[in-house]
């Protein structure tokens, strides 16, 4: 390259690549956060599945039969990251159909993504650089989906060159102009990034590589060839380093604090609630009532952590169910209230605290989730 | 997501379901994932919304 064309390149660069401030729009790319600590994917037992490993990323699949496998957060990771996602079969699929798939995805709330202006003229290009590591070599397919009323997406694959080693993949995204391409300012998704693991031939037909079309089943995930990951007994996959980011060049990872990108993720999952006012309400039934340690995407799902849901009433008795269960609740992004029945012994008008004060287990605390 | 349960809850503030083996209070909100997917579940038929006891 010229002296002129570098200095035209990086004329370039500097235009249309966000500069300062935050740079990456994915949320735990690094890997630092497992609320959920590790979990199992069975197919079989979850139907088409949707479930949250590591905090933000999502294991989906659709038809499969025997899949089945653990996601955990391991300390395996390339120079400058000390974690990574670990996807481990632990029951192979037998094949993969026709209309079977199988992919890891980070779906990414809309009103984030206003600064890339997509659906108009000045649309920005994106880059997206990520970490891989799998026991199985061949090339993979990456799908950038946009939501909304006229779905787009657009393909990418990247090759596993080396099985078991670190390898670092950059894949810069077109600019979607048309105006179809809008992402609505609101809290649904807007766009979310695939990593394929299996995919069937219904979906590898229609070649939208780095084109941005309409969505269309078949090309889901076109240019993914490689199943082995899902076929293969103890095959594994990892992944961490994920920056998604403006512009047309890969620049080096933020790196957040742990603090910040927990308090990203509590947006979206978080268990909290230990120490919390309580009343009974009959002889059977308690109230609780909280705030959210982060304002929620949308009014959440509650859980209950523990099949005794313990409450404290000092200086009398631990107040412990015998099948907790949520009957009545009143749900917004910044608070709960919750009643809660199966208690004996109790009175109503007594006055408790929620448990889990007593250690930093998780125990006796509630879920609230608003995933995408 | 595997559904085998859901209950309106008294005076129909949430659906109380259970959702791959969790049991979930969850709000009636068209933003919300699972309320999403009960409305999904609740379209094919046999699946019914129980009402609030």
């Amino acid at each position: 390259m010229t002296k002129a064309a570098e200095l035209a390149k990086m004329g370039e660069v500097l235009t249309n690549s966000q500069i300062g401030g935050r740079r990456n729009i994915v949320i735990n790319g690094a890997m630092q956060v497992s609320q959920r600590g590790s979990v199992t994917f069975d197919h079989a037992a979850t139907g088409t599945a949707n479930l949250y490993g590591l905090d933000r990323f999502q294991f989906q699949s659709a038809a499969l039969d025997q899949l089945e496998g653990t996601i955990t957060q391991v300390a395996d990771a390339p120079v400058g990251f000390t974690n990574s996602l670990k996807w481990t079969t632990t029951e192979p699929e037998s094949a993969i159909a026709a209309n079977e798939t199988f992919d890891c995805c980070q779906k990414i709330e809309a009103q984030d993504l206003q600064q890339l202006a997509f659906g108009t003229s000045s649309a920005k290009k994106l880059t997206l650089r990520f970490y891989v590591k799998s026991s199985v070599t061949g090339t993979y397919g990456i799908n950038i989906f946009k939501a909304d009323s006229t779905a787009r997406q657009l393909t990418s694959t990247y090759a596993i060159s080396s099985a078991n080693t670190w390898e670092e993949k950059t894949i810069t995204i077109p600019a979607d102009t048309d105006s179809s391409g809008t992402i609505a300012n609101d809290n649904g998704e807007g766009l979310r990034i695939t990593w394929h693991l299996g995919a069937g031939s219904d979906f590898t037909s229609a070649d939208n590589a780095l084109t941005w079309t309409d969505y269309a089943n078949a090309g889901w995930a076109f240019g993914h060839a490689q199943n082995n990951v899902a076929l293969t007994d103890n095959a594994t996959w990892q992944l961490t380093g994920v920056q998604l980011e403006v512009g047309s060049q890969a620049t080096p990872f933020e790196h957040r604090s742990f603090g910040e990108e927990l308090a990203l993720c509590q947006r979206y999952y978080e268990v909290t609630g230990a120490g919390q006012p309580a009343q009974a309400n009959s002889t059977t039934g308690i109230w609780c009532g909280f705030q959210f340690k982060t304002q929620k995407r949308a009014a959440p799902s509650i859980a209950l952590t523990a099949v005794n849901q313990r409450f404290f009433q000092f200086g009398v008795a631990n107040r412990d169910a015998s099948n907790a269960s949520l009957q009545q609740t009143y749900l917004t992004t910044k608070s709960c209230l919750l009643r809660i029945e199966g208690y004996s012994g109790i009175t109503a008008g007594d006055s408790y605290l929620s448990g889990g004060l007593v250690s930093d287990s998780t125990a006796d605390s509630f879920i609230s989730e608003s995933e995408l | 997501m595997k559904i085998t349960k859901a209950k309106y809850s008294e005076e129909n503030k949430c659906v109380l379901a259970t959702i791959d083996n969790i049991k979930w209070a969850v709000p009636i909100d068209s933003a919300n994932r699972h309320y999403q997917a009960i409305q999904e579940w609740a379209k094919i038929d046999g699946n019914t919304i129980e009402d609030a006891d």
